[in-house]
């Protein structure tokens, strides 16, 4: 991976005495960890503790200041794992990752494909395309919760100008999700847009170069150069997003508190709940632990994926 | 052919474009408005109306929200570069005894979803009185594996050999690092920068776990309070305060995106 990490102390000096190797390894060892220090510190507690913390909270009950009372073991599990309401929780979260990642993805590889050329002006079209960026959770939900709004808003009025019947969106159980889902891949354009167009341009322009010689058509040159040789990239920002898909939270605090009746109840939205509405600090570790699992199970793979197809250039 | 073409691509481009950003002008259109035109439905404001923002600013804290949210994505901005240059600097040129292993601690951390995490960490902050405080909002996210990762990759682009050279002529770690890393490492630090000010600005979680007082709120939070307050009977107060809110990291999105865009690849995928 690094060369540099695994090259060993320089050996071509004169040979110092044993006491003295001992102590430049030491000095050299303290001088590391003052740079380190702060990383590790922080890591330490606010990372690796609560996350422990967290494991060892889920195996009590816990007071309303969420001080561990009675050790229980696994039950947290066992009735989290009977719970039909966790199930639900973890359904619509996939669900919901799945109505989101791929279409995200895909509008963003379009844009990016449109931009990737250098042209006049076109700074000005990548700047747009990526201004979502820019809209944080809360922003975002506003301005949607208003377009959803059945009486005033935009949505329903397109609706009506076309001739469709009015939808409650937010407020029917069948189309919440949906709503939140077309807000969430807006909001979600941006960066992965800027990703993706990142991504196109370190592709090496000769081999366009070459393939126009070759007499590839615009099409075959997609799929013979830009999407294989984005194909890491790709991979890279599905995870991602996939991985940000499954941690959700603001807009359905924002746009529908996990309503109408727990049709958009996603999982850290119902950690957040169990945690800090009703206060089962144990029961919502227990959820927080499953949560760490599947994520941690992704970004696994990605790693083990990424270091096997290392031709980024 | 060519105008046709011409014109087909720049008129597709212009429509995307309009797509995407119409919830923007729809918000911005929106914070103009008076009651009456919004309730009405309509899309362009019959009479531009400033009082929205005057009511925003006035009825609710909006500009002390802004102020600390500006305030806690600085800090939160800074102590990231230097937290995270200081160990990328160690990975790259300090050759010690186990290293190694704290280089695949910190690749582990990336494996822990904060949100699960997130319920000690709350009652750690508790315990240390740091609720309400800038403290709680901003010391747990300056570690960052990929603002050290980020800045590792930036740091290997400068010869070793100057390193070497360096030590050899005396100078110190301390200097070496203050003084060539450092500045021969701006897109980096930029790239880190931006990126770090936008998440920090948007971020919505735990500033909403750890305050309760509009005294340290970021604008986030102050939207939410305002939304719940304000919103059945003046939706253009709280459109004016979006509009407002989101100002700042697109600004700072149009100024950065073309660093954003490069730097973040050297980060992420290389």
């Amino acid at each position: 991976m690094n060369d540099r990490v695994s090259s060993p102390m320089p050996s071509a000096w004169p040979v110092p005495t044993q006491p003295t190797v001992r102590r430049t390894a030491m000095k050299a060892w303290m001088e590391g960890m003052v740079y380190l220090l702060p990383s590790l510190l922080l890591f330490g507690v606010f990372l690796f503790y609560p996350l422990a913390r967290t494991l060892y909270l889920s195996m009590f009950s816990t007071n309303y200041q969420g001080a561990p009372i009675r050790f229980v073991g696994w039950a947290h599990f066992a009735a989290l794992f009977q719970d039909e309401s966790f199930w639900h929780s973890v359904k619509t979260t996939f669900f919901f990752a799945a109505l989101t990642v791929p279409t995200t993805v895909a509008i963003a590889f379009c844009l990016a494909l449109l931009v990737h050329e250098k042209r006049k002006g076109i700074g000005i079209f990548r700047t747009l395309f990526a201004s979502t960026m820019g809209m944080s959770v809360a922003v975002a939900s506003i301005i949607w919760m208003f377009m959803y709004n059945p009486a005033i808003g935009i949505m329903n009025r397109l609706l009506s100008a076309l001739g469709f019947p009015a939808v409650s969106w937010l407020l029917d159980p069948d189309t919440a999700l949906y709503a939140v889902a077309i807000a969430t891949i807006w909001m979600n354009i941006g960066f992965t847009f800027l990703l993706l167009l990142a991504g196109l341009q370190n592709i090496d322009p000769s081999l366009y170069e070459s393939a126009r010689i070759a007499g590839l058509s615009y099409w075959r040159q997609l799929w013979t150069v830009s999407v294989p040789l984005l194909s890491p990239t790709l991979f890279f920002v599905t995870t991602v997003s996939l991985i940000q898909a499954l941690q959700t939270f603001g807009q359905i605090d924002f746009l529908t508190k996990g309503g109408p009746v727990d049709a958009t109840n996603v999982f850290v939205y119902a950690i957040y709940r169990e945690a800090f509405v009703n206060y089962q600090f144990g029961f919502a570790s227990a959820q927080a632990i499953v949560l760490f699992v599947i994520i941690a199970a992704i970004t696994f793979l990605q790693f083990r994926f990424a270091e096997r197809k290392v031709h980024y250039q | 052919m060519k105008t046709v073409r011409f014109v087909a691509y720049y008129g597709g481009l212009c429509i995307c474009s309009a797509l995407l950003l119409f919830p923007m002008v729809y918000a911005l259109l929106m914070s103009f408005m008076d009651k009456a035109d919004i309730f009405a439905g309509r899309l362009w404001p019959e009479r531009w109306e400033w009082t929205n923002y005057q009511a925003a600013f006035k009825q609710a804290p909006l500009g002390s929200y802004l102020l600390n949210s500006l305030f806690v994505a600085s800090v939160i901005t800074i102590g990231r570069l230097i937290v995270s240059s200081l160990a990328a600097f160690a990975f790259v040129f300090l050759r010690f005894p186990g290293r190694d292993a704290w280089f695949y601690i910190c690749i582990a951390t990336m494996l822990v979803p904060w949100e699960a995490t997130v319920i000690p960490n709350f009652l750690t902050v508790q315990q240390l009185g740091w609720t309400n405080h800038y403290f709680g909002l901003t010391i747990p996210f300056w570690a960052m594996a990929f603002g050290i990762f980020l800045l590792r990759q930036q740091f290997r682009q400068i010869p070793y050999e100057l390193y070497e050279a360096a030590r050899l002529s005396g100078i110190g770690n301390f200097r070496f690092f203050c003084h060539i890393a450092l500045p021969l490492s701006k897109t980096g630090l930029v790239t880190l920068a931006v990126y770090s000010f936008l998440d920090a600005w948007n971020m919505y979680l735990w500033p909403l776990l750890v305050t309760s007082d509009d005294r340290v709120r970021t604008v986030q939070i102050g939207l939410k309070q305002l939304q719940t307050q304000e919103m059945a009977n003046s939706w253009g107060v709280v459109m004016a305060a979006a509009v407002v809110a989101m100002l700042p990291t697109l600004v700072l999105l149009f100024v950065g995106q073309k660093q954003l865009r490069k730097g973040l690849m050297q980060g992420a995928i290389q």
